[in-house]
């Protein structure tokens, strides 16, 4: 009898859970079924919860009156080219920073820590005075430049190298490899995992970046998909079919990336956060 | 390797310092030029009346004088505080609650986990353009199913909590994450031991769940408070800072001073108090890791 209640009990609490699970999840459901609707049936009393048929005039109306393909381009250009960068400049400051001993690598550690404390925002204005001087506002070196130097990556890179066992290396060295060659051919594969895990959260991040692009942009086809969404909403006015259809493209593909590498993802976000 | 010869080891030893330079040169150059540069350049900028083109001449401390009697500015700084008391805690707890549920499920874990993340990895102007369509005044679900008419974002009073509840919303996914981790470090044994000894369940989540998972509640209130501070995004997309500046957020002031108002210099002074203030706030970070490391 002492059994049968607690299973009874958390049978309510799993139930309480999902439903709890399902209610998250309703306003991405709901901007799915809105972008499925006409506008007339967006506003339409009482609401329909399931669009059927469905209609996909807003998505022709936004693919035909938008650049949100040029966009697209633009954001998985950016994205992609600051994934790697970054990715690649950590792993090799990291490696340095963990093995090699070399002068003013103090100094480097407490700029790295000095640069990981300060926000952003707070450098915007010069950095758009940096960029206004080279001529980079409106072009993807200006958007992806300072997206490159994360100070993050270097730090978790810097904690997974100083577990690999030295002998590792010295065994590399006496054979007589480089260290370029230590670093590909036996630091990273050792490592892929967290590499892999940092490299997607990097990209979900360069692509959701919202700040930057939008200081550094304007210019309409050099937007970036989540900055250029705002500028056609505003240009379409109340029309929650169409914003809602935007929405859900500009969302695909983070949505995508989250769900097909959730274990990375959740493994990059924790080692990021200093756990683990 | 003990037996190298004893020529070849200053050597040796230059080469490895050089090629450390080597290999820390392009973050570092990337770091510099785009971080370490513009940070020194904005304690230059906010010393100047420098239009937002970089022209202007030197004025000492004339900005922090202006903005000491700025009302605007305070006021700005006063608003970000009370997004902070509306986000930073209730998040936490919203995460540690959340990471509750999610612990004890097995089959179920990974799709409950995910859709408590996923809003997590989606750009905010899409976080923004759901809950602006959700919370719509006269076509919004939420006002419909509650019967309710409240404009939420053009409300003076219900501004700031709407932002704050899209917030927690958008964000807890992160915080859950990181008290599951914490959850799942603590050892089963103890709660074995602490059953045999006849303690129920509500008590050994109050003297055994509670205190062991205080590192990670720390944490997790440390980087919210440094998230929040920084907010920007969600309010330029909801509100622009009105109804009547009810939402107007210190960032959000710098960016009009700067790129609106063409005030290059003053924006500068802003930025100088919100880094303060978050080294402040960092200074407060590292004694907590390291108060942590030390046990």
């Amino acid at each position: 009898m002492k059994r049968k209640l607690p299973s009874l009990l958390a049978l309510v609490c799993t139930g309480l859970t999902v439903i709890m699970a399902l209610a998250w999840l309703f306003p991405v459901y709901w901007i799915v079924a809105t972008a499925f609707k006409s506008e007339t049936d967006t506003i339409a009393l009482p609401p329909s919860f399931v669009p059927f048929p469905p209609d996909f005039g807003a998505f022709i109306y936004v693919i035909q009156n938008s650049p949100i393909f040029r966009w697209y381009l633009n954001t998985i250009l950016v994205s992609s080219v600051i994934t790697f960068f970054s990715i690649f400049c950590a792993l090799m400051c990291a490696y340095a920073l963990s093995l090699l001993d070399f002068k003013g690598k103090g100094l480097i550690n407490v700029a790295l820590l000095v640069g990981f404390m300060l926000p952003f925002g707070a450098v915007a204005i010069p950095l758009f005075m940096l960029m206004n001087k080279l001529h980079f506002v409106n072009t993807y070196a200006g958007i992806i430049l300072p997206q490159i130097a994360t100070p993050l990556s270097v730090i978790v890179f810097k904690r997974f190298f100083d577990q690999v066992p030295i002998d590792f290396r010295n065994a590399a060295v006496i054979d007589g490899a480089g260290d370029f060659r230590i670093l590909f051919n036996i630091y990273i594969p050792l490592n892929w995992s967290i590499i892999w895990a940092m490299a997607i959260v990097t990209f979900i991040g360069a692509w959701n970046n919202f700040f930057w692009p939008f200081i550094v942009t304007n210019s309409t086809p050099m937007l970036t998909i989540p900055v250029g969404m705002t500028q056609v909403q505003s240009a379409y006015g109340v029309a929650f079919a169409k914003t809602s259809a935007i929405a859900v493209m500009a969302s695909i593909p983070t949505a995508a990336a989250y769900l097909l590498f959730q274990k990375r993802v959740t493994q990059g976000v924790m080692a990021a956060a200093g756990i683990k | 390797m003990t037996k190298a010869q004893p020529n070849d080891r200053p050597r040796q030893r230059r080469k490895r310092r050089s090629i450390g330079w080597v290999f820390v040169a392009p973050f570092l150059f990337f770091y510099t030029a785009f971080l370490i540069y513009p940070a020194l350049q904005v304690c230059y900028l906010s010393l100047t009346s420098s239009d937002i083109a970089g022209q202007g001449s030197f004025v000492g401390l004339q900005n922090f004088a202006e903005l000491i009697r700025d009302q605007d500015f305070w006021a700005s700084l006063w608003h970000t505080l009370y997004f902070i008391f509306l986000t930073v805690v209730p998040n936490t707890a919203v995460g540690f609650f959340l990471a509750l549920l999610v612990v004890r499920l097995k089959r179920l874990r990974l799709p409950v986990l995910s859709a408590f993340f996923l809003p997590f990895v989606l750009p905010v102007s899409v976080v923004t353009t759901a809950s602006l369509w959700i919370l719509d005044t006269n076509f919004g679900i939420i006002n419909y199913l509650v019967g309710s008419s409240i404009a939420w974002f053009q409300d003076p009073v219900w501004a700031m909590p709407a932002v704050a509840l899209v917030t927690i919303w958008w964000t807890v996914g992160f915080n859950m994450l990181l008290f599951i981790a914490g959850l799942q470090n603590i050892s089963t044994d103890v709660y074995e031991a602490a059953s045999i000894d006849g303690a129920n369940a509500f008590q050994r989540f109050i003297s055994i769940t509670c205190p062991l998972i205080w590192p990670v509640t720390s944490l997790v209130l440390v980087l919210q408070l440094i998230a929040q501070f920084k907010i920007f995004d969600q309010v330029y997309l909801l509100t622009l800072g009105g109804p009547y500046n009810s939402t107007m957020v210190v960032l959000l002031y710098m960016y009009r001073q700067a790129f609106q108002l063409n005030r290059g210099g003053y924006a500068s002074a802003v930025a100088i108090v919100l880094v303060v203030i978050m080294l402040l706030i960092s200074a407060l970070q590292f004694r907590l890791l390291q108060g942590k490391r030390a046990k």
